[in-house]
């Protein structure tokens, strides 16, 4: 089990399955600890891929990937009118 | 940095003791943590690298282990069989413009992306060189006026240098003026003595002439006409002696 103290300031990727519900229970919920998450995913993956002498489409391409997979599944519901069949 | 202090040992105290500390007067610093003189790391060159320009490598390295080389991409071709035949990603007409917009972005990038990737960089070393340039042209002004100021200073050094040349001067000039004086001096004191000398001499000159004449003057008017025949005749019957001798003699 690892330590109780450091486990809260962990990635979520490095934590280990059977301390995941204690992360969950550490992890802090209120909105400075929300918004200290966010800000820090976005520092993440700014330094990694923008913020750089030579940054290329990668880094704006990985965003808009991603935001047309989730409006995807925002419009799924009008999209399923047009399945092909109705049994899968 | 202190309240901080008295915080912390507050909550670790029973709160009936907690009450009584008072928050002691906290300086607050300008500065919140040391002043270190590192320079700024530079950004890293290129960003994490990422296949077909939406999927990170780190995933196909998270996979290489269990599935190798081919573990990520029979993920996915199963991943999208799935999606197609529960239909999950329904094939419309969407698709269709998705397929064209993405064809289009692919040619586009892979025919133009070294040009406008050259083009940026060009722009943003200017940038750079230009905030360099602006920077060492200051370095090298201060520098200079640094310098210039440093020399002001070693010239005010050189000041006692001429103080003691200019004073050398004047004593010598002061020494020659001495001198001429003294030479006027000795000249006009031994014009006067020699005056005095010469006033002597012609006096004693003068004094002896008259006193010869006058001496002269005087045996001669003493000598009568009696005295005057008598010594003729004596000198006239020497004269006879003096000449019988001499004949005699011959």
């Amino acid at each position: 089990m690892a330590n109780k103290s450091v486990l809260a300031e962990q990635r979520l990727l490095d934590v280990k399955l059977g301390d995941l519900p204690q992360w969950f229970a550490k992890a802090n919920y209120s909105p400075k600890g929300v918004l200290g998450a966010f800000q820090r995913g976005y520092q993440r993956y700014f330094n990694k891929y923008i913020n750089v002498r030579r940054g290329g489409l990668p880094g704006i391409s990985m965003i808009l990937t991603a935001y047309v997979v989730a409006s995807y599944y925002f419009v799924y519901d009008n999209t399923k009118h047009d399945m092909w069949r109705k049994h899968h | 940095m202190f309240s901080r202090v008295i915080a912390h040992s507050a909550r670790a105290l029973k709160p009936a003791e907690a009450l009584r500390i008072c928050i002691s007067p906290s300086t607050r610093l300008f500065h919140a943590s040391q002043q270190c003189p590192v320079p700024v790391p530079r950004l890293p060159e290129t960003g994490g690298k990422v296949r077909y320009g939406i999927i990170p490598e780190e995933f196909f390295q998270y996979l290489y282990p269990i599935t190798g080389v081919t573990g990520p991409y029979v993920l996915g071709l199963g991943l999208m069989t799935m999606l197609l035949s529960k239909e999950y990603y329904i094939i419309n007409s969407e698709t269709m413009s998705a397929i064209g917009t993405l064809g289009f972005i692919v040619y586009g990038v892979k025919k133009y992306g070294h040009k406008v990737a050259d083009f940026v960089d060009a722009t943003n070393d200017k940038i750079i060189a230009d905030f360099t340039e602006a920077k060492e042209s200051r370095i090298t002004h201060l520098q200079n006026h640094i310098d210039a100021e440093k020399e002001e200073q070693w010239r005010v050094d050189g000041k006692k240098f001429i103080f003691s040349a200019k004073k050398n001067n004047v004593a010598m000039i002061l020494e020659s003026n001495i001198r001429e004086r003294q030479l006027m001096v000795f000249n006009e004191v031994k014009r006067r003595l020699d005056y005095h000398v010469e006033l002597e001499k012609l006096k004693r000159r003068l004094e002896q002439e008259h006193l010869i004449k006058w001496v002269e003057s005087n045996v001669v008017k003493t000598i009568t006409p009696q005295q005057e025949k008598e010594s003729i005749s004596m000198c006239i019957m020497q004269l006879k002696s003096l000449a019988q001798r001499s004949r005699a003699t011959v």
